[in-house]
């Protein structure tokens, strides 16, 4: 629990609330995005550099640019005036995400005492990562080849058929 | 004293460091690269510049500039206090904070690169675990800003070019990607400071670089066109494209902050020239065993500047690409190739015959450029050619 740590959690907490409570569609994007980077640096300083790469170049290098090109491709990136932010099932929306959350906090209470108890921090070079994916891993790594596989193929499939109707 | 010419930057940061106490010296150290880094690469950014303006002149039949000094030289020094004076003018609805913040998350991205590119033996500022995904990590990072530059500025050239060059990074991001797989499966590290040593050996006095084998030799010509593509470079232009949509993305920058995507786009050069060599021309060995005497740092440079230059001779004889035509070929082409080129990297890895993995890697690289530039080309109609003259 350093002050690095301190400022980085404010970086990604204050990213995060703004991408909720801005009016401004891409301004929400791009506080997202603030929330994404600041997660890969709370990785960087837990000593799992692959990880933290890996977020900046999906997250920030491609999800993010998704998201502001779904929102300029389909509707002007101003909010209604009159219904603000807010929705008016908000109560609802707040109690289940109250719920998820107690759910996952307990689990996360609950299960540290069964983690071992090791002094020194668990070292994850890319090395290590790479041979843990190609050896003990490499049958969900294939499934998730394969979904995203399809998942492509669909996608060009969807966007074919549109073009034809048009025509 | 050869070595001592090799390592001269290196002593001298220690006999600079040397003068603190003790606690400070690794922060300062750290501090000093930086420092160097920041003042180097703007520097040759203006003798880019220089040369671009000089050489483009020269393949147009006219001198470039010559009026700022003998021969011109000093006229980068014009530019940089013109755009220093100039006013800076922010557009009336323009988003103030986004467009404030734009150029300068580009130009900060585009200089963290640097932190990992090895500049010459014992030269690299972090020796990164994973140092080719971080150079990635901060490339994309540059695609946001270019957005982010181009929606706050409330103009429709300017969003047209930020949506161009979007969506030309992400299509040309995949094949970059891929063509540097290759050297990492031979290699086995992600590592560019591994990556340079392990092309650092010599057979008969030449070196081992990637770019001397099939797949390094495929995964070389897809990575610089990729790269070309990835810094918005001519023919790849069409972010910026003047005679279409003004100046793309930074239309409505001007003064300081249009210098810093100016220098942003040059650093970006430098950075993506600086990977390629590190990746595929052997960093800062020497391609000849009897040429090792010659400090490594004046190869890593050298290098970088011809690269350079290549992209100026490029963007001086090259027209511009379709946006169809682009996306094509970076679909159609260039991940194709990068695909089965993994292909190649494997079989070279995996067969241990010399002979045999030379033919085999030969006649899969060449057969499938062969096969699907017919292929790709059987539909386009080539006329003979007509000329009209103006009247």
């Amino acid at each position: 629990m350093s002050v690095v740590f301190f400022v980085l959690t404010a970086m990604t907490l204050a990213g995060a609330l703004a991408a909720v409570l801005l009016k401004n569609l891409v301004h929400c994007a791009l506080s997202l995005t603030v929330a994404f980077a600041g997660l890969a640096l709370l990785f960087l300083e837990l000593d799992a550099q692959f990880v933290a790469f890996v977020q900046i170049l999906v997250y920030v290098g491609a999800v993010a640019i998704l998201v502001v090109f779904a929102i300029l491709l389909t509707r002007s990136a101003e909010t209604p005036k009159a219904g603000g932010v807010f929705s008016r099932t908000w109560l609802a929306g707040l109690s289940v995400a109250a719920a998820v959350f107690a759910v996952l906090g307990w689990a996360v209470l609950e299960s540290t005492p069964w983690l071992p108890q090791t002094t020194e921090a668990p070292a994850a070079d890319v090395g290590q990562i790479g041979e843990a994916l190609m050896s003990r891993y490499v049958l969900p790594l294939e499934i998730v080849a394969l979904l995203l596989t399809a998942a492509l193929i669909g996608a060009v499939i969807v966007a074919m058929h549109e073009k034809d109707g048009a025509q | 004293m050869l070595e001592k010419a090799d390592q001269v930057f290196v002593l001298l940061l220690h006999w600079l460091v040397g003068y603190l106490p003790a606690a400070w010296r690794p922060a300062s150290g750290v501090l000093l690269c930086v420092v160097a880094i920041i003042a180097v690469y703007p520097t040759l950014f203006a003798l880019a510049v220089l040369l671009e303006r000089k050489g483009l002149g020269r393949m147009q039949n006219r001198y470039g500039p010559n009026r700022v000094g003998p021969f011109g030289i000093l006229q980068p020094v014009a530019d940089g206090i013109k755009s220093l004076t100039k006013e800076d003018i922010v557009p009336f609805n323009a988003d103030a904070l986004v467009h404030f913040i734009a150029p300068l998350m580009l130009v900060v991205a585009v200089f963290m690169g640097f932190a990992v590119l090895p500049m010459g033996r014992n030269m690299v500022l972090v020796d990164l675990d994973a140092s080719l995904l971080f150079f990635f990590a901060m490339g994309a990072s540059t695609e946001l800003s270019v957005f982010m530059a181009g929606w706050s500025s409330r103009n429709k050239y300017s969003l047209l070019g930020a949506m161009r060059a979007v969506a030309q990074m992400i299509s040309y991001e995949v094949p970059l990607l891929l063509s540097t797989v290759g050297v990492v499966m031979i290699t086995g590290s992600l590592s560019l400071v591994d990556i340079v040593d392990a092309q650092n050996r010599y057979t008969w006095g030449l070196a081992h670089w990637n770019v001397f084998k099939p797949w390094g030799l495929a995964g070389f010509a897809m990575f610089v066109i990729a790269s070309m593509a990835e810094t918005n470079r001519s023919p790849f232009d069409l972010p910026e494209g003047e005679s279409e949509i003004v100046a793309g993305y930074f239309t409505e920058y001007s003064g300081f902050k249009f210098a810093l995507f100016f220098l942003g786009e040059y650093v970006g050069m430098f950075g993506i020239a600086g990977l390629g060599t590190s990746l595929f021309l052997g960093g800062w060995s020497s391609p000849l065993a009897v040429l090792s005497w010659v400090p490594s740092w004046i190869w890593f440079f050298s290098k970088v500047m011809v690269w350079i230059c290549f992209f100026i001779w490029v963007r001086g004889t090259m027209p511009r690409l379709r946006q169809d035509q682009l996306m094509n070929f970076a679909w159609k082409f260039v991940l194709p190739m990068t695909l089965l080129n993994l292909l190649v990297a494997a079989e070279w890895r995996f067969v241990a015959d010399m002979w045999l993995r030379w033919i085999a890697g030969m006649v899969i690289v060449v057969g499938a450029y062969v096969l699907m530039g017919r292929v790709g080309m059987r539909r386009e109609h080539f006329g003979p050619r007509t000329y009209r003259y103006a009247e």
